[in-house]
């Protein structure tokens, strides 16, 4: 390992329960600075139980218990002092589009706002420019004050993926983006990811495994809440993957 | 049947099943409609039958005109005015307190021990009598709190009574918020009161002021309460006086009035209960009818 890789995220013995049944069974990997990580596997994985972890979002689920240890830039998420930094530092997109009830332009300013700024030229840039890093921004410039909930399925998307950037994440988790959307749209945000990735981390939860092998550096495969594998994707993807369940499911022979 | 029975032929024949099924869904939905209309022959029957009774005394003089000769002629002014203070000060009272109970219970409560007695009593108290109202407001608002049978007395006696009402219909108007639009604000780093600001509560206003509203109606309406503790069978007030009562005086009220007129007062002129039944009535549906004009307005300006 050069210098290059920083670790970013690091979890250890991850274990989450809804209730009393567990549904990630004790995982354990890293995350560097500049990667995609992509995360593969069948629903009920608990991919994106994993995620919520991260930004304790799960939190708010009052049945959810876990154990392990996660730390983001070396930092425990448990013990850390301020969870809405943590929240900020990462974008998180959800798998349905979700425009909220606000216009375009209070879609995007909503997390600079709720941080406390509220300088109007501040605003505007980091609209501007989040909605351009989302590929948006050509289309909704001229009715920035028309609702968010108005905008079509895929421009919604790219909003929540312009609102997940807005409050200047280092990094990017993307929870199935693409479910919901059209391929061309999906394409349109896959180059937008391949842009993002010079400046930040991301973590991509797909159940589109070619979307994997197209965007990511490293792939893990996620089964019933264990850490099948995880390696350099083309590895994952091809013969050398180490387990019979990772060949099976990346050739499609089940999930 | 509007459709033509298809032709007896193959696979789509009209066995004796489907001709069976289709006699019992007609059956079905002529009873369910004709239950449907028989809700609104009381109604009719019971405003018709009112303003039919009340017509000789019906006007606006009815109303801004005060009682004379001892209760047996002249209008209700006196009892108006009361009415609205009464309903105006309980829901002033009650609505601050429900709504942000609502949301503590909705948006911030957890599933422990306190909160399910919180609920539980909620529940309960929704469900007690507005006879018990009346008893625990004399003894706890006129005797112990020391406020006399008077006004405050009694809008705080309705005021109690409406809460739980008011905190289950906010409640369910914020439940109504997608789950969704939360935990995008969650994920961005807001705070629970950040998101129920900018999110929760601009989605959810319009059905929690609906419940409020329907509240008006259930205060207007009820005796029990405020006979008990502020309520009184006349006091002389100015003819037109907008602002005849203090907090600390004691008022009449239209639902009382009507109790007393019908009841308490020989030789009154006919009309005049029923003409009081019809501006009770025709308040509360005013009332209503704006809560409904109200909820249709934001509707439409609803975002998504």
């Amino acid at each position: 390992m050069s210098a290059a890789f920083v670790k970013r995220i690091e979890v250890k013995e991850l274990r989450l329960a809804y209730d009393s049944s567990e549904v990630i069974h004790g995982i354990t990997f890293d995350v560097y600075r500049n990667e995609i990580l992509a995360v593969i596997g069948p629903a009920q994985s608990g991919k994106s139980s994993m995620l919520r972890c991260l930004n304790r979002t799960i939190d708010f689920t009052a049945s959810a218990r876990w154990s392990g240890t996660v730390r983001v830039d070396g930092e425990d998420v448990r013990r850390t002092r301020d969870v809405f930094a943590l929240r900020r530092k990462i974008g998180m997109v959800a798998p349905l589009p979700v425009g909220l009830p606000l216009t375009i332009y209070e879609n995007v300013a909503f997390a600079p706002r709720c941080s406390g700024l509220t300088a109007r030229a501040d605003l505007d840039a980091i609209v501007e420019r989040c909605l351009r890093q989302a590929a948006l921004w050509p289309e909704v410039k001229d009715r920035l004050t028309s609702l968010g909930t108005a905008l079509s399925g895929g421009q919604q998307q790219r909003l929540t993926i312009a609102r997940a950037l807005s409050h200047q994440p280092e990094i990017l988790c993307l929870d199935e983006f693409s479910i919901a959307i059209d391929p061309v749209t999906t394409m349109r945000i896959e180059d937008v990811l391949k842009e993002l990735r010079r400046e930040m981390t991301i973590v991509l939860v797909t159940n589109l495994t070619q979307q994997a092998r197209r965007l990511s550096d490293r792939t893990m495969f996620l089964l019933d809440g264990e850490l099948v594998e995880l390696d350099r994707t083309e590895v994952i993807f091809s013969d050398a993957a180490r387990s019979q369940r990772t060949r099976d499911y990346v050739s499609g022979v089940f999930g | 049947m509007a459709l033509a029975p298809a032709p007896a032929t193959g696979r789509f024949a009209r066995t004796p099943h489907v001709a069976r099924k289709e006699r019992a869904e007609s059956l079905a939905q002529a009873v369910f409609a004709a239950m449907s209309a028989a809700m609104v022959l009381p109604l009719l029957l019971i405003v018709g039958y009112l303003v039919w009774r009340a017509w000789p005394a019906l006007g606006l003089e009815f109303i801004l005109d005060v009682p004379r000769r001892g209760m047996t002629d002249g209008g209700i002014w006196p009892a108006f005015v009361g009415t609205l203070y009464l309903v105006g000060l309980s829901l002033v009272v009650s609505t601050p307190i429900a709504v942000m109970a609502a949301v503590y219970l909705n948006e911030y409560a957890r599933d422990n021990w306190f909160n399910r007695v919180v609920n539980l009593a909620v529940i309960n108290l929704a469900g007690v009598p507005s006879i018990v109202h009346a008893l625990f407001g004399l003894g706890a608002f006129v005797y112990a709190a020391r406020f006399g049978y008077s006004i405050l007395s009694a809008a705080l006696t309705l005021a109690i009574m409406t809460l739980p009402v008011i905190i289950a219909s906010t409640r369910e108007a914020l439940a109504s918020v997608p789950m969704a639009f939360r935990e995008a604000c969650w994920n961005v780093g807001a705070t629970r009161w950040q998101t129920i600001r900018a999110v929760v509560l601009p989605n959810s206003i319009s059905g929690i002021l609906t419940g409020v509203i329907l509240q008006v109606s259930r205060a207007a309406g009820e005796t029990a309460p405020i006979m008990f503790t502020g309520a009184v069978f006349f006091k002389a007030v100015e003819r037109g006086n907008l602002f005849p009562y203090g907090l600390s005086d004691q008022c009449m009220a239209l639902s009382m009035h009507l109790y007393t007129l019908a009841t308490q007062v020989p030789n009154v002129k006919e009309s005049l209960p029923y003409a009081t039944a019809v501006v009770l009535l025709g308040s509360v549906l005013l009332v209503n009818a704006s809560a409904i004009a109200l909820r249709v307005f934001l509707r439409g300006r609803k975002r998504w």
